[in-house]
Parts: structure tokens; C-alpha cells; sequence
């Protein structure tokens, strides 16, 4: 894997992201639009937390000011214990869209983080390929994004943030546009991903039952200005199964997250 | 709003729509019937040769000036002054159309020059650059350039501005370099429009040139055109006009054949509908 130039995590007991008092404020107009209200949390290593939130509650505005895309206003954010001022390069990104190059193939979108470190083209290729059949894209290589269903777009877009070995990946609703089934097995897939690439994942989604299936901690944001309302950790066994879904403890922890998110979708 | 929807949709914008142009035979039996048109109305009306002169005619005489390769040297200096004004004016539009489209400060300063560019007569200023830079190869080139300019300059803009911020995203938290975010985003998610400007320019810079000569010059098919109305050659008038007509024809060929090879992850949309 390429070697990335970036700060090492010299502690795992230190958080690899720390968010503190974070607000962020878009310049709409003269009066300002606040997006995230004094957001407080901290995320280990290797940990898998999944956000959940109504519409609007800033949820891809968190993620994107933790990879460094967008300046937060105010409060702290240090990444490794340092803080974290622009994308760093070894944090994944998956968009909401799939958000692929319509003119590359599937293969060539895949390699583009390694094109753009410069890996020789042959490695790239070969690492390319691996990434295809482990998110099961086997025989799609040459395939252009128009010719892709929704669920394969997402799969090579979760391929290309994970070539680069980034230590974090942000997913916003990575899987949105799918059916339910689809969904499903690709959360499962995401999980043996995660489970055998060792990696600190934040993950955006809408389904309370998707967060509890694949999280260690959720976390609910109020509607705007988001605001932190629970930080939920999910203390069921991995890994985990199917079957899961319909034990008691799921359901406890369900029905905990969805009144939480009732109250915080609320009109005051 | 949200994406829902299972198939994955690029929306870059497709080549606008175009007059599609029939099979090979159609294109021989459309032109014959002209022909045939022609010759009635020569046979019905009989008109003096001046006015119109017969197919034949127009035949032979072409055949004369071919093969002594007057009506050769002709094109050869138009085309050096389509291709040179081109080379000009699409790196001039491009290199400035990369900097409106970048920097809000440059698009402040430039914006009014470039709208007041488009409002003047391309074909009213042309005698003043002959007077300028005199009848020769110069003042040609650049009422060709400055003719070719707007739409690639439009386009180039249009082009940049329409590349998704999300791609941007993409390459920031990748950490590209300006150069890497400029050849591997920019280029190729621009490509599509500015094509559509220099398709539009071939065809325009045929007619700065054809302009141009008719203002003042000792060569080319617009002078060719001059020199053959002022002897009542209208058999030549045609044959110099149907070359134009070719050479524009060519370009207008190569810039789509172009299209073709680069954006080629765009076209089978096109097969489809004609396919239906
Ligand atoms: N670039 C921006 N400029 C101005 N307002 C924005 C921008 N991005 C998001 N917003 C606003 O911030 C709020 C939170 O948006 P977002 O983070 O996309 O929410 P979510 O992803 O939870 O639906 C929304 O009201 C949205 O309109
Ligand atoms: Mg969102």
C-alpha cells in the first residue's frame, strides 16, 4: 500500500478525531445560517460511529469539516492530536452521490487516489484489481459509470476511498439511493471491509437499524442548528448477524434512538 | 433533492442536438437531385450565363482551375489564415477563459471588455485591421482569431464552471496538486462544452476569412470570389463559393470527428436515440 506522509497516530489511547465545541455558521446573507451548534464528541481508533440526524441537521457539514474540506467557526478539532487546519489525505471520502468520473472507467476511477501519489501505473492497476473483487465488481473493470447501477456506483466509489489505505473513512449516506436488500448486503460488505482493513469509520445514514447493525457508538444530531443529543454506544456482540435485528436488545436500542430522533426532529 | 433513483446518472451536458445527416446514399441522391433541379430551371428559364451559369459549365471550369492549380494556391492561403487565426484565438479564448472562470477578481476586471466584445460586428471592424496591419496574411488571421474567440471563450467558461464542486471535493481531500485538479478534472469535465465552441468557431473563422479577403487582399477563395464577379465569372463565383462550402464542411468534419475520439464515454447516448 502507499505510504502516506501524515501524522501517525503515536497513541491509540489518545482519540484519533477529537471534536470540541464545534459550531459552524454558512454566510447566507446578512444573518448567518448555523448548521452545527457547539458539537462535543471523540472518536478512537478503529472505532465504527454512525450519525444519525432529521434533514438538514448538518450531518454532511460535520463530515465534511472532518475531512477538511470546509473550515469549522468556531470550537476545536484535532485529528491524532493535532489540529486539523485541511484535508489530510489519508482520510477517505465517500459523497452522498456516488460522485464518480463519468469519463474513467470503473478500474480508472478506482486507481485515481494512487494516479495522484504517483504510484506506478502497473502497481496502481494491480491494487486496482484487488479493490474490485473485494467490493465484488468482478468484470465491471472497464465498465463507464453511466452503464453502472446505483449500487455498483457506490461500491466503486467505497473501492476508491479505500485504495489509498486511508486510517479514516467518512461515508455521508453512501447507500441512499439503494433498495433495502441492496442496502443490507452492502452494510454487511462494509462491515468485512472494515473488520479486515482495520479501519476509524464515520458513517452518515437515515436507518436507525443499519447505524445499530453496524456501529459501535451512534450519534444523534437535533435539527438546525445540529446539535449533539445522544452518543449512543451499541454494546451488541460482533459480529454480527442477520438475526440480530430482531432480539430484544436491538429493539431496546432502536426504540431509544428513534424517540431521541422524534424529539429532536420536533418543532419547537 | 435526495438521490433516489437506482440508476447512476452523469449529468454533463451531452453534445447539444444536431441536424442528423442520412446514409451515404441519401447524402448522393439529395445532391444528384439538386443537380437535376438545376439544369431544369437552366433548361425552363434559360438565363444568361452570367446570371446563371449551367452545372456544366461550373464543371469545367473547376476542372481549369484545378488542374492548373490556381484555385489550389487559393485554398492554401485561406486555410493558413483559418488555421493560424484559430490557433490564435482558441488559445487566446481558452487561456482567458481559464482565468475568468477562476478567479472572481479577473472576471470583475475583464467581464466588461468581454461583453462589449460580443456586441461588435466582427465584419464592420475588418477594414479597420486592414488598414491597420495591411492586406496581406496578418489582418486576416486576426479577424479570423477575433472571430473564433467569443464562443470558445463563452464556452471555455461555461465548460469550467460546470465541472462538479463535488469533483473538486473529491480532488482536495485527495490532496491534487493545481496541476493534477486541472489535467485530470478540469480538462476532461470541460471537454464536452469547449468542443461544442470550437465546432462552432471552425465554421465561424471560414467566414472571418472569406471577410477579410473580400476587404482587401491578392489571394485566397474570397478574393477569388471578388476577382471573378468583377470579370462576370459567375462559373468561377460558384466554384470558389462550392470550395468554401467544402473547406467548411471539413472543418466543421474534423472538429466532430475529434469530439468523437475524445469523448468517447459520452456518445452511446447518441446511438441510443437514433437507435429507437
Ligand atoms: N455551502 C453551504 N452554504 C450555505 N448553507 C449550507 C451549505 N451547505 C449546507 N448548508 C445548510 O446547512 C444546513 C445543514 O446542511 P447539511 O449539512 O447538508 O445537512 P444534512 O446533511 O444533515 O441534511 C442546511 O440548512 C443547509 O441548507
Ligand atoms: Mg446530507
Amino acid at each position: 500500500m502507499a505510504v502516506s506522509p501524515h501524522i501517525v497516530n503515536p497513541n491509540p489511547s489518545i482519540p484519533i478525531l477529537q471534536v470540541s465545541e464545534l459550531s459552524a455558521v454558512f454566510s447566507n446573507g446578512q444573518q448567518g445560517l448555523q448548521a452545527l451548534d457547539r458539537v462535543t464528541f471523540s472518536v478512537y481508533t478503529e472505532e465504527f460511529i454512525c450519525v444519525l440526524g432529521p434533514s438538514g441537521s448538518g450531518k454532511s457539514t460535520l463530515l465534511r469539516i472532518l475531512a477538511g474540506l470546509l473550515p469549522l467557526t468556531t470550537g476545536e478539532l484535532f485529528y491524532c492530536g493535532q489540529p486539523l487546519t485541511g484535508p489530510q489525505g489519508d482520510i477517505g471520502v465517500v459523497f452522498q452521490k456516488s460522485n464518480l468520473m463519468p469519463w474513467r472507467t470503473v478500474l480508472e476511477n478506482i486507481t485515481l487516489p494512487l494516479e495522484l501519489r504517483r504510484v506506478p501505473r502497473a502497481e496502481a492497476l494491480r491494487q486496482a484489481q484487488e479493490m474490485v473483487e473485494l467490493v465484488g465488481l468482478t468484470g465491471f473493470e472497464t465498465t463507464l459509470p453511466r452503464d453502472l447501477s446505483g449500487g455498483m456506483a457506490q461500491r466503486v466509489a467505497i473501492a476508491r476511498a479505500l485504495i489509498h489505505d486511508p486510517r479514516v473513512l467518512l461515508l455521508d449516506e453512501p447507500f441512499g439511493s439503494l433498495d433495502a436488500l441492496t442496502r443490507e448486503r452492502m452494510g454487511s460488505e462494509l462491515l468485512r471491509i472494515w473488520q479486515h482493513r482495520r479501519k476509524t469509520v464515520i458513517m452518515v445514514t437515515h436507518s436507525i437499524s443499519e447505524a445499530l447493525f453496524l456501529a459501535d457508538r451512534v450519534l444523534v444530531l437535533s435539527r438546525r442548528p445540529g446539535q449533539l443529543r445522544l452518543d449512543l454506544p451499541v454494546d451488541l456482540p460482533r459480529p454480527r448477524q442477520e438475526q440480530m435485528r430482531y432480539t430484544p436488545a436491538f429493539g431496546e436500542l432502536a426504540r431509544q434512538l428513534r424517540s431521541t430522533i422524534e424529539d429532536a426532529t420536533e418543532i419547537l | 433533492m435526495d438521490m433516489t433513483g437506482s440508476k447512476h446518472k452523469n449529468n454533463y451536458p451531452s453534445h447539444p442536438s444536431r441536424i442528423r445527416i442520412g446514409g451515404f446514399w441519401w447524402i448522393v441522391f439529395s445532391l444528384a437531385a439538386g443537380l437535376v433541379l438545376w439544369e431544369l430551371i437552366i433548361w425552363l428559364a434559360n438565363p444568361p450565363v452570367f446570371l446563371l451559369p449551367p452545372p456544366g459549365l461550373v464543371g469545367r471550369r473547376f476542372w481549369e482551375v484545378a488542374s492548373n492549380g490556381i484555385l489550389l494556391r487559393h485554398i492554401f492561403y485561406t486555410l493558413i489564415e483559418i488555421l493560424a487565426g484559430m490557433a490564435l484565438g482558441v488559445s487566446a479564448a481558452s487561456a482567458i477563459g481559464y482565468l475568468l472562470a477562476k478567479s472572481p477578481t479577473v472576471e470583475r476586471l475583464l467581464s466588461p471588455y468581454v461583453v462589449a466584445s460580443q456586441a461588435i460586428p466582427i465584419v464592420a471592424i475588418a477594414p479597420l485591421l486592414v488598414i491597420w496591419f495591411g492586406p496581406g496574411l496578418i489582418s486576416k488571421i486576426l479577424i479570423c482569431a477575433l472571430i473564433v474567440f467569443f464562443p470558445v471563450l463563452i464556452n471555455t467558461i461555461v465548460g469550467l464552471r460546470g465541472v462538479p464542486e463535488d469533483l473538486h471535493d473529491l480532488m482536495r481531500s485527495l490532496l491534487a496538486t493545481p496541476q493534477q485538479t486541472f489535467w485530470l478534472l478540469e480538462v476532461p469535465a470541460a471537454l464536452p462544452v469547449f468542443l461544442g465552441g470550437l465546432r462552432v468557431g471552425a465554421t465561424l473563422a471560414v467566414i472571418g476569412a472569406v471577410v477579410g479577403e473580400f476587404v482587401g487582399a491578392d489571394r485566397g477563395l474570397g478574393f477569388l470570389v471578388n476577382l471573378a464577379r468583377g470579370q462576370y465569372d459567375t462559373a468561377l463565383v460558384f466554384v470558389a463559393i462550392l470550395t468554401l462550402v467544402i473547406l467548411a464542411l471539413s472543418m466543421y468534419g474534423i472538429v466532430a470527428l475529434l469530439e468523437r475520439r475524445l469523448l468517447a464515454w459520452q456518445q452511446r447516448k447518441e446511438q441510443d436515440i437514433l437507435q429507437q
